[in-house]
């Protein structure tokens, strides 16, 4: 017989176990375009092999130049670990310049997901605003891998040129599908680019979806989120429907330090996956 | 059978546009083809069509001496090309290149001109529905502007 005290689910790691980072060795280096790159990662610690949920992001450290959090990019079931991100800062610059067998500290994964489980049966609209194709693609993954659970899946994203296109090669393979539609733009388009050209907003209204029966999951800038979150609402879907994944400065990834609160929120514990019921109102307001 | 007056019936610019009127835009239209690069219109030409893409892709552009043509937008199925007609001097700003055959009904702006002329609740009508594109535009362009992509610094 079972006493009181036993328990059917795993507790929260603690703050010990949640501070300590993981050795990882790079086996692999992909430059995505001319700023952005992909690490692909694994475990050397020989500990249980790190699983995520599509939207999780896991704090990086990049030895003798800090911490930083990135968002997952790779595949939930693969065996190793995929990180995109783009060399904009003190920590990404250093990490850009990593090759094949050098090690990272990994801490997480850390925060929201997608609401994959959420939505089987609905549309899903995905709307990517340059980098922000990296957290997407994880719930993409999640979504192709269990298509029929779904309605119609639309992928839109949008970048400043041609040569800012993340996954090329994956894109070409999505598009080819006939359960997958993928739309494409470009804001500034070079010479002999014969794709769309206009903000990422404005393939909402062309996209074949259901608007009653659909979940919209959008990343990106903050500012491309809130004009994508109003055409998604002019087109019928419904603000509970609509999920932004936040970025902030975030540093514990546990909601201990504070770094990352958004208003009432913390970015990394009560996000970084919002609805955009929960978060409309903040987003607007300069005070925080 | 599918008649200019239904298909333009059916477009989401002309919803709900009165029956009368609705015939009177029929007939100033009429359906063109345009080959791959072929130019639908030039920068500085005079303004007296607009069109509603059916099929293609149409790219606005404007052309840099050193950077050769520049595309600031790309219109496809279901768009309205166009608005240079309602403004005096009626003249294109842009050029408008079709990237792939396309098909679109072509409407005669001159006529419509005149007919708006006479009749000012049509040209009300005609002007909140491009007033509700152009906010569209203005909003879109807004935002390229802002270049949310680019790299703080």
């Amino acid at each position: 017989m079972a006493s009181d005290l036993d328990i059917s689910v795993q507790p929260a790691p603690g703050i010990a176990d949640a501070m300590v980072p993981h050795l990882y060795v790079i086996r692999q280096v992909r430059k995505e375009t001319d700023d952005t790159f992909t690490l692909v990662l694994q475990d050397e610690s020989g500990g249980p092999k790190l699983t995520f949920a599509p939207g999780q992001f896991n704090m990086v450290y990049v030895f003798g130049a800090g911490e930083i959090p990135i968002s997952i990019s790779g595949d939930p079931t693969s065996s190793v670990l995929v990180h995109t991100t783009r060399a904009v800062g003190t920590v990404t610059r250093v990490m850009a310049r990593l090759r094949r067998g050098d090690m990272l500290g990994i801490r997480g994964p850390f925060g929201t997901p997608w609401p994959l489980q959420d939505v089987h049966g609905h549309d899903v609209v995905i709307v990517a605003g340059g980098i922000g194709l990296a957290p997407l693609r994880p719930a993409l993954y999640d979504v192709l891998s269990h298509r029929d659970e779904f309605g119609k899946v639309v992928l839109l994203y949008g970048t400043r040129t041609p040569s800012d296109i993340l996954f090329r090669e994956e894109l070409e393979q999505w598009r080819a599908r006939f359960d997958l539609e993928v739309y494409v733009t470009v804001d500034r388009a070079q010479a002999g680019w014969r794709g769309n050209v206009g903000v990422v907003t404005t393939l909402i209204h062309k996209s074949p979806f259901d608007p009653q029966k659909t979940t919209a999951m959008v990343c990106g800038p903050e500012i491309m989120m809130r004009f994508t979150a109003l055409e998604l609402q002019k087109r019928g879907v419904s603000p509970d429907s609509i999920y932004l994944s936040l970025e902030r400065n975030m540093k514990c990834g546990i909601g201990l330090c504070g770094h990352c609160q958004f208003g009432p929120l913390f970015v990394c514990k009560d996000g970084p996956v919002f609805s955009y019921s929960r978060i409309k109102d903040l987003l607007v307001k300069r005070e925080i | 059978m599918e008649t200019l007056e239904r298909i333009l019936a059916e477009h989401l610019f002309f919803k709900d546009l009165d029956e009368p009127y609705l015939q009177l835009v029929t007939g100033c239209a009429s359906n063109v083809r345009f080959a791959p690069d072929e130019f639908i219109f030039r920068e500085g030409e005079e303004a007296n069509q607009f069109y509603l893409i059916r099929q293609g892709r149409v790219a606005l552009q404007i052309l840099a001496p050193d950077r050769g043509p520049i595309t600031v937008e790309t219109l496809e199925e279901g768009d309205i090309l166009g608005w240079s007609w309602l403004i005096p001097p009626y003249n294109w700003h842009f050029d408008a290149r079709a990237l792939e055959m396309t098909r679109a009904i072509a409407l005669d702006a001159k006529c419509l001109r005149r007919k708006c002329e006479e009749d000012h609740n049509l040209g009300y009508e005609l002007l909140k529905r491009f007033g509700h594109i152009m906010e569209q535009r203005l909003s879109s362009t807004r935002l390229q502007l802002l270049d949310m992509y680019g790299v703080r610094s």
